[in-house]
């Protein structure tokens, strides 16, 4: 129904040094729309900060913060809307289940504001949707925390928010009842078409909900796109080493052939073809990058091909993690890396490799 | 033996009962704004409440003589609405035990407030409670404990108050001859009897107290 459902945000906000911490500047703008828009990036970069001046929980010093065009914060006219009647449903880190009140009493004290009717009907509706009708008597202490995950979304989302919060959701949170909290989430996306802000350092998270990322780095956005966009192109190799899992290479160009979009680059201290690089000149240094599941690992000498030892192995769910010197990461099936040939060459190929800097 | 007045011990625990109900009153309140509050003059104020804890208790019964005695403003007000004075009734006993009850439920009430995870409270505004239904069903229930236990030791506190009540309530015996201005009199009067009960039953009704207090005190809830 909120076709046009938008949360749009501009923020300042400075934390002059204290005695126990240096100072942080909190300086960021973005647009949300309807859909999942993550909030990605290391602990302490302002992700946080961010929902909680959205909520009203704290006050920036400068800035403007708008959902579907009403004002909740202006720094220029001093408007501040109090959290209560901002309409933003937040969903916290430790949940903030009321530890006295049952689960049903939870989304009571939520549903206080509706009609009576209304009430009883929202809070059945919520109950049974989340799948938590039988836990509805039991105190927030005798629930597991997906079943405390699920009493906190469904209790931010009785008061019909206009847009809701997520706080890290997916923390502490072990592999099965992560997937049931990502089906809980794309449902949800599906049925409210409302910004839902996640914050998250988490990139499977991310790129398994996300439909925007603003990826965060001391208190700025250094980068935004959609997930796979963010993948293609991290843009910078500060990016890419935040999204982690990359191998950034620092390359020379020894020739471009603009013709056929290819170049070929001196990098550990090989030739390597590589794609074409706009904006070079020969000579130019470049850094480029590789995803890990890009890389090959073969048995023979050739083209693009570097001799390389493991210098680490690790097991993840769908591959075998191979860490080599200068960087190097490789991703490859767990029945390739049974196999492997004794000599390891590393493949790159051209495609493999993307421009982040000039 | 001679029939034991019990009237002191009667009239103490009335006089603890109402002083400890009006302070829970003013004292959570006050914890309150204190603890989430900010305003000009709140560090006078914070200062102001803790001061009764550190006064000598004549120097507490002297201020309020000054405020509330026959002379003073308060007191002629009271007398032309109510048609007899304030000091020297039990409602004065009831003052004057307040004013040591108050410090002690603003210290504990507001530390307990203070130590409330404050993601409940966010919680509560951010699903659209005012800050009034906040207190009443989140900030408080959480904090029921410490502040039980600070009642409990407030009550305790009221019962026992002697210098600031002998100064504005006096030593009227029958009407405002509380617990322990019976136990200075019976012992300055030599009757050894009358002081021993009244001791016993003051220490016996304070240990209760003070055990239920620290029992409170430690079984916080989960």
């Amino acid at each position: 129904m909120i076709a046009g459902a938008s949360l749009q945000v501009v923020l300042g906000k400075s934390f002059p040094p204290a005695e126990d911490s240096a100072g942080f500047d909190l300086s960021v703008e973005f647009e949300a729309g309807p859909g999942i828009t993550a909030l990605y990036g290391p602990s302490g970069s302002g992700k946080t900060l961010t929902l909680d001046a959205i909520a009203g929980f704290i006050t920036p010093q400068a800035g403007r913060i708008q959902l579907n065009g009403q004002i909740l914060f202006d720094a220029g006219t001093s408007v501040s809307i109090p959290p209560r009647n901002r309409a933003c449903g937040y969903v916290f880190q430790n949940y903030a289940l009321f530890p006295h009140m049952t689960v049903r009493r939870n989304l009571a004290f939520a549903a206080n504001n509706l009609p009576r009717l209304e009430r009883h009907r929202r809070i059945a509706e919520l109950l049974e949707r989340f799948h938590l009708t039988e836990l509805a008597g039991r105190n927030p202490r005798e629930l597991s925390g997906g079943q405390k995950q699920r009493a906190s979304i469904a209790r931010a989302l009785i008061t019909q928010p206009k847009a809701l919060l997520l706080d890290e959701p997916g923390r502490g949170l072990d592999g099965q009842l992560r997937a049931e909290l990502y089906t809980t989430l794309l449902d949800l996306k599906a049925l409210s078409k409302i910004p839902i802000l996640l914050v998250t350092h988490d990139t499977e998270e991310c790129f398994a909900l996300a439909d925007n990322v603003l990826l965060y780095q001391n208190g700025r956005i250094v980068h935004r796109g959609s997930p796979v966009e963010l993948l293609r192109n991290p843009g910078s190799a500060e990016v890419a080493t935040l999204l982690g899992d990359f191998t950034i290479f620092s390359a020379e160009v020894l020739t471009l052939d603009p013709a056929r979009q290819t170049s070929t680059l001196k990098m550990l201290g090989l030739e390597f073809n590589g794609p074409h690089l706009r904006g070079c000149f020969r000579g130019d240094r470049v850094t480029l990058c590789a995803r890990p599941e890009e890389l090959r690992i073969v048995g023979k000498p050739g083209d693009n091909r570097i001799r390389r030892v493991p210098l680490r192995i690790t097991e993840r769910p769908q591959a075998v993690r191979v860490d080599f010197d200068s960087g190097l990461i490789v991703d490859i099936p767990r029945d390739q890396w049974a196999e492997r040939p004794d000599d390891i060459w590393v493949d790159v190929p051209a495609g493999a490799l993307r421009q982040i800097s000039k | 033996m001679p029939t034991l007045d019990w009237f002191p011990l009667w009239l103490s625990l009335e006089v603890a009962t109402i002083a400890t109900c009006l302070s829970a009153g003013v004292g959570i309140w006050l914890a309150w704004v204190l603890a989430n509050r900010t305003f000009p003059g709140k560090d006078i104020v914070d200062a102001l409440t803790a001061l009764p804890l550190a006064l000598p208790p004549t120097v507490l019964g002297y201020y309020l003589l000054t405020v509330i005695g026959r002379n003073s403003m308060f007191g002629q007000a009271w007398e032309s609405v109510t048609g007899s004075p304030l000091v020297f009734t039990p409602a004065a006993a009831v003052i004057a035990a307040m004013l040591h009850a108050i410090p002690l439920l603003v210290k504990s009430t507001r530390a307990a407030l203070e130590s409330v995870d404050h993601d409940f409270e966010r919680a509560g505004r951010s699903l659209g409670a005012s800050e009034w239904r906040i207190f009443w069903r989140v900030s408080l229930p959480l904090a029921k404990r410490p502040v039980a236990a600070a009642t409990a030791l407030a009550f305790a506190r009221c019962l026992g108050d002697f210098g600031a009540t002998l100064m504005i309530a006096g030593d009227i015996p029958g009407r405002t001859q509380t617990v322990a201005v019976a136990v200075f009199d019976a012992v300055e009067a030599g009757n050894t009897a009358t002081a021993r009960w009244l001791v016993l039953a003051i220490s016996a009704i304070t240990i209760l107290l003070v055990f239920l207090s620290n029992r409170l005190e430690r079984r916080r809830p989960a």
